[in-house]
């Protein structure tokens, strides 16, 4: 019999491999982690697969006087396999204790082949259920890790979406364009704005600009001068910048900061904010005579 | 809830500040304690603006810090500490004074801090930091 640490488990894993796939899902299922409502059958059965495959070859390889790293080139395979499951099913709205426990119920498979082998008992049983536990807890814990990336991975790409989102441009009338802002005016979003704002002005030979705050909760210091320099900036362009959505809030929070407008026009709200607009672009808005 | 009361009051919330993501949720941890205890919109607009400032100063001129916010002992204020260890203000007066700035902003930050909140104290020197105490009525 071979006496290295991992020589039990590799023969577990590679003559029995088939049934250690049913088994796997068996505990899955006992588990209630087979979410059987995201994955088919066959599905879980083949993700299973090219990750026991994966898991034995990082065995054989990857284990050395009974030490491994799942960082090393030995497990390149199960990392690899592992984000393209993580990515499928962080995407299809898998819990991380499911992931954790999914991963896990290897363990209970892998303890009842080495119960069952012939001649295995007392410390050396002791020392393969320690070797199977090792490496199936590095398995999971690393899965997680996979799976939390992935999720930060979803969570940045939704917050640049938004920042995309969250400025858009958009033309009222005839040479005048509004600008609603909502929530936070940091300096990254601030300069997004106004370049957005100013390339924007140049293409609609914007006269007037509506910039809209009544979405934005607070007005500290930093983005009034945000808000300041972008009208200095449209004024700079030709075009005439009204602030609108000015709350009686943030109106009482801007004089106690001691900001000045300057010759800003300031108004409560966009829509005295558009008639104003209206008016400096040569339109009035009248109501229609029914005779 | 273990009870974390101490000399200072009952600890509400705790934040890091590294990035401008930070003075975000320093000031919706004050405006949220705030709207719990009912205060009126125009109460927490200002108070939570002031956070903001003096949040944002932490990691514009500290390069980060903590903020503590905790109830005081007698319940009657909403208190707010601000620490960082930055290179810390030579002259506090100058730097209250409104319009002076280092970093190329209005200079109105400490001084519109001071006139939101119901107390407000620094306490800075060279070298050792700085740490700004505010706190609102409830």
């Amino acid at each position: 019999m071979p006496q290295t640490s991992t020589a039990n488990i590799l023969s577990i894993l590679e003559t029995d491999f088939s049934s250690l796939i049913e088994d796997w899902l068996g505990t899955q299922v006992k588990e209630g982690v087979k979410r059987s409502d995201l994955f088919s059958d066959s599905e879980s059965r083949a993700q299973n697969r090219e990750l026991l495959r994966a898991f034995s070859k990082g065995v054989r390889a990857g284990v050395v006087n009974e030490e491994f790293n799942l960082d090393d080139d030995a497990w390149e395979d199960l990392r690899a396999v592992l984000v393209d499951v993580s990515k499928e099913r962080v995407g299809r709205g898998v819990t991380p204790t499911e992931m954790a426990t999914f991963v896990l119920a290897l363990k209970s498979t892998l303890f009842k082949r080495l119960e069952a082998m012939p001649d295995l008992e007392g410390q050396r049983l002791i020392r393969d259920v320690l070797m199977v536990t090792r490496l199936v807890d590095a398995f999971a814990i690393y899965t997680n890790e996979i799976f939390i990336g992935e999720r930060d991975q979803i969570i940045e790409r939704q917050r640049q979406e938004m920042l995309e989102l969250s400025t858009p441009v958009v033309e009222l009338w005839d040479r005048v364009l509004t600008l609603p802002l909502i929530g936070t005016l940091d300096s990254a979003r601030a300069q997004e704005v106004m370049e957005n704002l100013l390339q924007t002005i140049l293409e609609r030979q914007a006269e007037v600009v509506i910039m809209d705050i009544t979405g934005v909760g607070t007005v500290d210091t930093q983005v009034a001068q945000h808000l300041l320099r972008a009208a200095a900036a449209v004024r700079l362009m030709g075009a005439e910048c009204i602030i609108s959505g000015i709350s009686p809030m943030i109106a009482q929070t801007m004089v106690q900061l001691g900001i000045d407008v300057g010759t800003v026009s300031t108004r409560s709200s966009i829509r005295t904010a558009l008639s104003d607009a209206l008016q400096k672009v040569g339109y009035v808005i009248k109501t229609s005579e029914v005779s | 809830m273990a009870d974390r009361s101490g000399t200072k009051g009952t600890a509400v919330a705790e934040i890091t500040l590294a990035v401008s993501r930070d003075v975000v949720a320093a000031r919706q941890a004050v405006a949220r304690v705030l709207k719990e205890r009912g205060l009126s919109a125009m109460r927490i607009t200002r108070f939570a603006t002031a956070v903001s400032e003096i949040a944002r100063n932490a990691i514009v001129h500290g390069g980060g810090g903590r903020i503590s916010i905790y109830l005081d002992p007698g319940k009657a204020y909403l208190r707010v500490e601000c620490r960082d260890d930055g290179p810390g203000i030579e002259d506090v007066t100058l730097a209250m004074t409104e319009g002076y700035t280092t970093a190329g902003g209005l200079g109105r930050g400490l001084g519109g801090a001071k006139r939101l909140s119901h107390d407000f104290e620094i306490r800075s020197a060279p070298g050792e930091g700085t740490t700004v105490s505010m706190s609102v009525k409830l």
